[in-house]
């Protein structure tokens, strides 16, 4: 499978669940479905096959507004049939638009930003107490990191050196009201990270060979956790979405839907 | 005089537990040694958690380590576990429906004269009023170790708040009519029904016998499990006297007297007068200072029970 050419795939889906109901993160799932795609497809001992074994990995969508891109995803690696996007944020479903553990494959509820470094981290702790080898992930947006909780979490997990935790940071310098700079500044991001006593890794977030490469990285270092700020774009894969804070949760037109369709074919059949 | 807070009776029943159950993970947020449980941490340092004072991080990591199968106890002042940390309560614990107890210490005005930062007058009415979260106030130190031991065979959240300072014994070691989830029936009168919960339920208790020394015959109900609420044990109480006075350790807004009035409201209206806690920062002084300040003594409760029933 080219997994590169897929997560386009997966991102019409995405638009096309977003389209119909008529609400959705857009922004932010395209900028983080490659990250996912990457988790999901290459390196996570996730399956429906293992969802209840206590040594799957385990991951928490921490920025859970992106949960269309994971729907996507979950449906696609058979958790729950893909007719069940039909029913996303529809009157009693249960695809609500923030992540929810009564849906086959999710962890943990979230939505509420600043959750799921420190979750993560009880889920790390326990695997070492119970001496089992899984791993867990976690993958929390650039404006959600100015949650203080973020940092009580970052500082915990070097604390307890936790090998067995990984962070991805969505990098795409955007949030809600603008550039994250300048609504609260992050930079030096790494650095802060690694004053906690964090491995710091980046990579080039819309590219799934990079960030299959962060992640085996990750898994090789020892004595502390690892955070791979992913610089992603904003709207990856749509040209007129793309870096525009705007689409963080508009949502697309008639013709603004079926333009994005097709750009997001193009950019499938370029990736093949 | 008893001389064993509750807090130092749920550390006994955790290091009864532990040694035979390596899931059970006490968690401190640097409290652990107001929450008495220093020599937990001390015997199972492999089945304990420390996040320094970092109360949100303390409940959100409890529910990582429970969605992983263990049962954790997270143990911090009540006034900072149901204020800092009640959004990590509500997603984390209640939402996402993980095995986790909160243990609130030190709860309701315990700190005396540290004023209201140290206060949790609010914890009752912020826990239950979020879904999937219980409440329970035990009232003395038996009570407490039947509760821990009920709570420790669930999988589900709690929220449990216990004073600072031993209290007395409501019970005996060989008589604690525990029912879980089920208000214990401490005496039965017809005229008037006192519903307390936690530290008030000793006072109510005084009031009673104050009362029956002037033929006034009480239903005592110690309502420690809050939530789920025993509405069958408190209507049946409402129904049998002519009147009700609830007494908590908290403010009158949304906690055991707003649940109480409520329901006879609904279900057998009867005169209820609420005490507890006003809504402002409560007077300085210590614990009985402050409850005898607001009535919240035997002689108090038995003069505010005199002049309601004057109405009735």
């Amino acid at each position: 499978m080219n997994l590169q050419a897929k997560t386009f795939e997966l991102r019409k889906d995405v638009l096309t669940m977003i389209y119909r109901a008529k609400t959705g993160h857009i922004g932010g799932d395209f900028s983080v479905m490659d990250i996912l795609a990457t988790l999901y497809y290459k390196q996570m001992n996730l399956s429906p096959e293992n969802v209840d074994s206590p040594d799957r990995d385990r991951f928490v969508l921490s920025k859970g507004h992106s949960v269309e891109a994971l729907y996507a995803i979950l449906a696609d690696r058979g958790f729950f049939p893909k007719s069940d996007l039909d029913t996303y944020s529809q009157y009693g479903s249960k695809y609500i638009g923030h992540p929810n553990n009564k849906i086959n494959g999710i962890e943990m509820n979230s939505g509420s930003l600043g959750h799921g470094l420190p979750v993560s981290i009880g889920m790390a702790l326990a695997g070492r107490m119970d001496k089992r080898s899984y791993r867990v992930y976690t993958v929390m947006g650039d404006g959600e990191l100015a949650e203080g909780s973020v940092w009580e979490g970052a500082m915990a997990a070097g604390h307890y050196k936790l090998d067995n935790l990984c962070a991805v940071v969505d990098r795409n310098r955007l949030q809600i009201s603008g550039n994250t700079e300048t609504v609260m500044a992050h930079d030096p991001l790494g650095a802060r990270f690694a004053a906690f006593g964090w491995n710091v890794l980046s990579a080039s977030g819309n590219d799934v060979s990079a960030m299959n490469a962060a992640f085996e990285l990750a898994k090789k270092t020892k004595g502390k956790p690892t955070v791979i700020i992913a610089d992603t774009t904003k709207g990856f894969g749509v040209s007129f979405m793309e870096n525009q804070a705007g689409w963080h949760h508009r949502v697309p037109t008639e013709e603004e839907y079926k333009q994005g369709m097709e750009e997001l074919e193009q950019r499938r059949l370029a990736a093949l | 005089m008893n001389k064993i807070p509750n807090r130092q009776a749920i550390c006994e029943v955790l290091m009864e537990h532990a040694a035979a159950d390596p899931d059970i993970i006490v968690m401190c947020s640097d409290s652990r040694g107001s929450a008495s449980l220093a020599p937990y941490a001390a015997a199972f340092p492999d089945q304990f958690v420390e996040t320094g004072i970092a109360e949100q991080n303390l409940v959100s990591i409890a529910a990582g380590l429970a969605s992983c199968g263990k049962k954790v106890f997270a143990a911090s002042p009540a006034c900072f576990l149901a204020s800092r940390s009640l959004e990590q309560a509500k997603v984390d614990l209640a939402y996402s429906n993980t095995n986790v107890k909160l243990i609130g210490i030190s709860g309701g005005v315990s700190y005396g004269a540290l004023g209201m930062t140290h206060h949790s007058a609010q914890d009752i009415a912020a826990m239950a009023s979020i879904p999937n979260m219980r409440v329970y106030l035990p009232s003395d130190r038996h009570q407490t170790r039947k509760l821990i031991e009920a709570l420790l065979a669930d999988q589900k959240p709690a929220y449990v708040r216990v004073g600072r300072n031993p209290v007395e014994d409501i019970y005996t070691e060989d008589k604690i009519p525990f029912e879980f989830n089920k208000a214990t029936v401490l005496s039965e009168g017809t005229d008037l029904a006192l519903i307390a919960c936690g530290e008030m339920v000793r006072p109510a208790l005084a009031a009673a016998k104050l009362l029956s020394a002037q033929n006034i015959t009480c239903t005592v109900l110690d309502m420690y499990c809050v939530k789920p609420f025993d509405s069958e044990t408190a209507l049946k109480a409402i129904r049998q006297c002519k009147a009700v006075i609830t007494v908590e350790e908290h403010t009158k807004i949304g906690g055991l007297g707003a649940m109480v009035s409520q329901l006879s409201a609904s279900e057998c209206p009867k005169y209820v007068r609420n005490l507890g806690l006003p809504d402002e920062p409560v007077v300085t002084g210590n614990s009985a200072q402050v409850f005898a300040h607001y009535g919240l003594t035997g002689e108090g409760i038995a003069e505010t029970a005199k002049e309601l029933l004057a109405h009735v």
